[in-house]
């Protein structure tokens, strides 16, 4: 039933050459299969840049938008906020926000371009949860070390109201600050970085 | 004409029954390759249609990227103004005012030439003429008592039926023009043919991706499957 | 390094019979030698089922199983998720495919007699398979939410109603509703995206292990194991892995091939694939001018609306597939494979496709009179088939079976064949172009041309003999 001579390098070459475009065929079919579940357009629609109004905002006040999904906070910082802040570096795991991620102009002590209008998405670098806004200074249940700012009630992480985390809790490194730009003093639009609306 | 008879059962209520026989449909040219034309049509159709007719599973920014236009380009020559480009392609009419208007909804036409088919949208847009009976003073010779008034009647001008009494019913065997519109027949002809090819592209935009990329993969699977025919034929030389 | 992997590799296969399994059914496991084209497609439907599952999955990301979305949902898929499209139409064109393969695998059954003795239950897991699959293609037709999928499951759950006393409370707790409504379309999905796919796995598993027990028949309808050699090998056997595995390939490569220009060139096949009705949403007020349902239920439809009475119809649209069933018991003939057959078996499996496909064909065109006479005819051809089956197989005469499989000529010996029977009917003729001058071109000869079926209807009509 077999014949002599089978000629056994064509045979290893041909297999070879049909695993790799096999392998290639995989890899061509696999391409689209997992991109799929890539967030959609629709998706993507919902990640557009969303503007906010400064106009009626009043000092000491955040509020909430929606940004890719996720919780963008806008907070307007009182001058007396801006100087509590200027004196907890020595509690902070990274003041001068070395490892944490934020475009080039937020990236100062007070994490935002303009000091007084601070943004971030609030989001626990930890594990995700959104920190609880507690701008109190000294609660009865933080303690008299607080000095306003985020608390996580998850896993108990503290950072201050420039989202810089406090040294010796769970969460890395500081909030994230999204990118933004002003279109005018009473404007931004989170999404949108200011070096792309100078081109 | 399978096609035809396969789906006289649209959107609007009344009268589906008599709307078979009459008219042959005209052969629309539709050319996906052309994206000029597609352009057009595009935008005669936020002109002429979307006033009514939403395509809400079309985004200004799918016609963008598939007919390789400048997002802002689009946003100005196409959209309607204030859309944002990730919008979908909805009406501005709200269903109530519709309902009273019409006595109906303006069907959503994103899928239109996928039911109806190119040619019966063709011979529709075509096939309006005058009727003073009807409510909205105008018919259709292939969709009898449409709901729909003639919003192309400045640009085709009017027309009257001819009608013949076939086995004791009254059919429409042609359309004559009666009065001239602002454009030739020719030129009416090219943009109905221009918003028909837009709408046979919204009904599948991924249409023009797909057959590009057919080509290739079909050239990849025969090179797949004549490696595997000289692997099976290598290996048989064994069998007797 | 080295060292560890084969201590490792070792830990496992002390522990499980991978070496065991993969001898049993693939490097010993011997099959005749003589597979034709035939034979390709059972791997095949193993190879569209787990496409199916993949591409499945894919999909139920995306789609919304509720009333409302379901519809937009699938039109999302097509346009707003990433290749969403090349999912959703591998899918459709899967399902269709999947009937395409199920059917020929079948009609191969038939021919060579693979239900015959021993393989009877292979046949009954196997029609098990095409119950399950039909479920499933109906519940999924449902979910795109079309007017089609809307009025189709509307119809054929109407059906139940025709059972006597228990009927119209039954349909009634399929439909969860008093018509197809959400509550369906939610409960179609649970089944269509995993009870039915499960029993699909556990009766494929069966479907193989049964087939592995007995061993495969062949074009010839041998038994190869009635010839051994010394060591017990079925001398006519060659071993599963590599020769059908390398052949196999081949075939999913060829299947590919047309798939994939279907789904990149004619995803709706003209309507067959996905039906023009159904890219407009439901509208439980309004049904189509005309229902049909796809093209792999329209034999099947045919049958139901060839009977004038309801009850009647329902139960010869299910007597169809029951005496499928019952196909090993009908078939008293000795001889498995139509090649030792009698003319008569020949003549009727003939007739039996003819009356198949033309039912296919009357279940898609609207039931005029005269399609209706047709189709009445054909259901008598059909069940024909199957009731006369104990009387004609026990008569007719069979010829001698050789011992040991016969060398028949392959595709690729065939294939010049075909090419001088192209040749002869269109020539190369001298033909004067525009320049003036004479030049060879391809003509057909008409003369040609009826000579190659003449010779080819002997053909046929000697081989039914």
């Amino acid at each position: 039933m077999y014949s002599e001579g089978v000629d056994n390098s064509k045979r290893q070459f041909l297999t070879s050459a049909l695993t790799v475009v096999g392998a290639v065929g995989t890899g061509f079919i696999a391409v689209p299969f997992l991109s799929q579940m890539q967030p959609s357009t629709k998706a993507m629609a919902a990640g557009a840049p969303v503007e906010v109004d400064l106009s009626k905002m009043e000092p000491g006040q955040m509020i909430r938008v929606a940004w890719r999904g996720k919780p963008v906070w806008v907070l307007n910082r009182t001058p007396e906020v801006l100087e509590t802040l200027a004196t907890l570096d020595d509690k902070l795991a990274d003041p001068l926000s070395n490892e944490s991620i934020q475009p080039e102009d937020s990236k100062n002590p007070m994490r935002a371009i303009k000091p007084e209008i601070f943004v971030a998405v609030g989001l626990c670098t930890h594990l995700g949860c959104s920190p609880t806004f507690r701008p109190e200074i000294g609660p009865s249940d933080l303690g008299d070390e607080w000095k306003g700012g985020f608390f996580c009630p998850c896993h108990g992480s503290w950072f201050d109201l420039a989202g810089r985390v406090y040294r010796g809790v769970p969460a890395p490194t500081n909030l994230e600050v999204p990118p933004y730009r002003y279109i005018n003093d009473n404007l931004i639009i989170v999404g949108e970085e200011q070096q792309e609306a100078a081109a | 004409m399978k096609k035809f008879i396969y789906i006289l059962l649209l959107i609007l209520p009344v009268s589906v029954f008599a709307s078979s026989g009459g008219m042959d449909l005209d052969d629309a040219d539709v050319d996906m390759s052309d994206y000029s034309s597609i352009e057009r049509g595009a935008k005669y159709y936020v002109t002429y249609c979307l006033g009514c007719h939403s395509t809400k599973h079309m985004r200004y920014k799918r016609i963008a990227l598939d007919l390789e236009l400048d997002e802002a380009k689009v946003l100005e020559a196409i959209a309607p103004y204030g859309a944002n480009i990730y919008d979908p392609m909805l009406t501005a009419m709200n269903k109530h005012d519709s309902t009273k208007w019409f006595g109906t909804n303006p069907p959503d036409l994103s899928l239109i030439a996928r039911s109806r088919g190119a040619d019966w949208l063709y011979s529709y847009l075509k096939g309006f003429y005058k009727d003073s009976d009807s409510p909205l003073g105008a018919n259709n010779a292939i969709f009898k008592d449409v709901g729909m008034p003639n919003v192309l009647w400045q640009l085709q001008g009017e027309q009257s039926p001819v009608i013949k009494n076939e086995n004791g019913q009254e059919v429409i065997t042609k359309l004559i023009s009666t009065k001239p519109g602002t454009m030739s027949a020719k030129e009416f002809d090219k943009l109905v043919n221009d918003l028909v090819n837009f709408l046979v592209y919204v009904g599948e935009p991924v249409q023009l991706e797909r057959q590009k990329m057919g080509k290739y993969v079909l050239l990849f699977i025969f090179l797949f499957t004549a490696i595997a025919y000289l692997l099976k034929r290598e290996y048989w030389r064994d069998i007797h | 390094m080295k060292h560890k992997i084969t201590e490792c590799t070792d830990w496992f296969l002390d522990r499980f019979p991978l070496t065991k399994l993969w001898n049993d059914h693939m490097a010993h496991y011997y099959a005749p030698k003589n597979f034709n084209i035939w034979y390709f497609f059972g791997s095949l439907a193993l190879f569209v089922l787990v496409m199916q599952l993949v591409t499945g999955i894919l999909l139920t990301m995306n789609y919304k199983p509720d009333a409302d979305l379901a519809f937009d949902s699938v039109e999302y898929i097509m346009r707003d998720v990433n290749w969403g499209w090349l999912v959703r139409y591998m899918h459709s064109t899967g399902a269709s495919a999947f009937f395409i393969i199920v059917y020929l695998h079948m009609f191969r059954g038939i021919v060579y007699g693979s239900f015959k003795q021993p393989r009877e239950l292979i046949w009954i897991f196997g029609m098990l398979i095409f119950v399950a699959l039909m479920a499933e293609a109906f519940m999924g037709y449902l979910l795109p939410w079309g007017q089609m999928s809307y009025w189709g499951a509307q119809v054929i759950i109407s059906l139940f109603s025709a059972i006597p006393v228990i009927g119209d409370d039954l349909s009634l707790w399929v439909r969860g509703d008093y018509v197809v409504s959400d509550a369906t379309l939610n409960r179609f999905f649970a089944f269509h995206v995993i009870a039915v796919p499960l029993v699909l796995i556990i009766l494929v598993f069966l479907h193989i292990v049964a087939l592995h027990e007995v061993g495969s028949n062949n074009p010839d309808g041998i038994d190869i194991k009635a010839s051994k050699d010394p060591y017990g090998v079925p001398v006519d056997g060659i071993p599963f892995h590599p020769y059908y595995t390398v052949k196999d390939i081949v075939g999913i490569g060829v299947f590919m091939f047309f798939f994939a220009v279907v789904v990149f060139y004619m995803p709706e096949l003209g309507g067959y694939f996905l039906e023009d009705a159904n890219f407009i949403p439901a509208d439980p007020l309004k049904t189509p001018e005309h229902i049909a349902p796809v093209w792999y239920f329209t034999p099947f439809y045919a049958i139901l609306r060839a009977v004038p009475d309801k009850f009647a119809g329902v139960i010869a649209m299910g007597g169809a597939i029951v005496v499928l069933f019952l196909l090993p018991w009908l078939d008293r003939s000795p001889v498995k494979s139509i090649r030792y057959r009698g003319g008569i078996y020949k003549k009727a499996v003939l007739l039996f496709v003819i009356s198949f496909i033309g039912l296919g064909y009357l279940g898609t065109q609207p039931a005029t009179p005269t399609a209706t006479m047709f189709a009445r005819v054909l259901t008598a051809v059909y069940f024909g088939f199957f009731l006369l089956m104990p009387l004609y197989t026990r008569w007719e005469k069979f010829k001698e079976i050789p011992n040991r499989l016969t060398e028949q000529p392959s595709l690729e010996d065939r294939l010049p064949g075909w090419i001088a029977a192209a040749d002869e009917m269109v020539p190369k003729t001298p033909v004067t172009d525009e320049q003036g001058q004479t030049v060879e071109k391809r003509r057909p000869n008409t003369a040609a041309i009826g000579k190659v079926l003449v010779r080819n209807a002997k053909k046929l009509k000697e081989s039914l003999d």
